[in-house]
């Protein structure tokens, strides 16, 4: 898949827009995460689309940055209520940014823009969880204000 | 988790350097900000010179200003600089026992835990938590305790 490195940097910050995921967003969103993953996933992806693209509610959010045109990132999360034991928060399980296009505020631009979707569901919280070896996405968390929050993820090889 | 006396130097340095970078303190400047001493400070100073951090500003008005990358710079490259926070923990009489194999599993979930939040919070992100520390204290609500 070609980058297209120059897409924001050559353009002014408003030529990028946020907007739900249609269906022709799909397999750039499959192209995006095998870039960065180095695995390519289209049935999880798919899955994801249906349940939280075509099938959207208030709760279901899946948002796609886009300029000219072209899906530069992406963003899934949703209100969860009492897993755990915790009252309904915003839940973001997925966040990518194409690499040509970082350090650019896409991140900040999708992060803003499903905590606004959450915000209109009635929620006060947003969440998520990370790998400890994830440095760069804890970090761009991090820099969203995001912190160590009440629950602690354990967990046993069976 | 505590953090030894230069390395807690060098984050207030760094942080306080890195709130504006065309600035220039002080080591006098800096040490009277916190409290600590003026002479330690510059030592620790002329290693965060030496790994590149800041720069020593001659003349009238002279100081130390921030030369770092304040987006990529994290509090766990800054601990490095003065802890070896990476290296295994020295052996210690009744490791080897299964009480003390325990022990140390544990630990080392602490350790884990406290490396990974290092990594992850770059002095930008420390430049906004302490603007929102100050604007609580301009709320009257209390800024974060010593």
């Amino acid at each position: 898949m070609p980058h297209q490195n120059s897409s924001i940097a050559d353009g002014p910050e408003a030529a990028l827009q946020v907007r739900p995921a249609e269906p022709s967003d799909v397999p750039a969103v499959i192209a995006l995460d095998a870039e960065t993953t180095g695995l390519e996933k289209p049935a999880y992806w798919s899955d994801l689309f249906e349940r939280y693209g075509r099938r959207r509610t208030r709760d279901r959010v899946f948002l796609i940055a886009e300029h000219a045109g072209q899906p530069v990132g992406f963003i899934v999360g949703e209100v969860r209520a009492w897993e755990f034991g915790s009252p309904p928060s915003g839940w973001v399980f997925a966040v990518n940014v194409r690499p040509g296009a970082r350090q650019l505020g896409v991140g900040s631009r999708l992060f803003d823009a499903i905590c606004a979707c959450f915000r209109q569901a009635g929620v006060q919280t947003v969440r998520t969880m990370l790998s400890k070896d994830a440095t760069l996405l804890m970090s761009f968390f991090r820099s969203q204000g995001m912190r160590a929050g009440p629950f602690i993820e354990l967990e046993k090889s069976l | 988790m505590r953090l030894q006396k230069a390395t807690r130097f060098a984050l207030y340095a760094i942080l306080d350097l890195a709130s504006d970078p065309e600035k220039q303190f002080s080591a006098a400047e800096i040490a009277e900000r916190y409290g600590i001493s003026v002479n330690h400070l510059s030592k620790v100073l002329r290693s965060l010179g030496r790994a590149g951090l800041v720069e020593a500003v001659r003349g009238a008005g002279g100081g130390y200003r921030f030369t770092g990358n304040a987006k990529r710079l994290t509090l766990l490259d800054l601990v490095r600089l003065f802890e070896d926070i990476d290296a295994a923990p020295g052996r210690e009489p009744g490791d080897a026992t299964p009480e003390g194999r325990a022990l140390g599993g544990v630990l080392e979930e602490i350790h884990d835990i406290a490396r990974a939040t290092l990594s992850s919070i770059s002095v930008a992100t420390m430049l906004k938590l302490i603007a929102e520390e100050r604007r609580k204290a301009g709320d009257g609500l209390p800024a974060v305790a010593e």
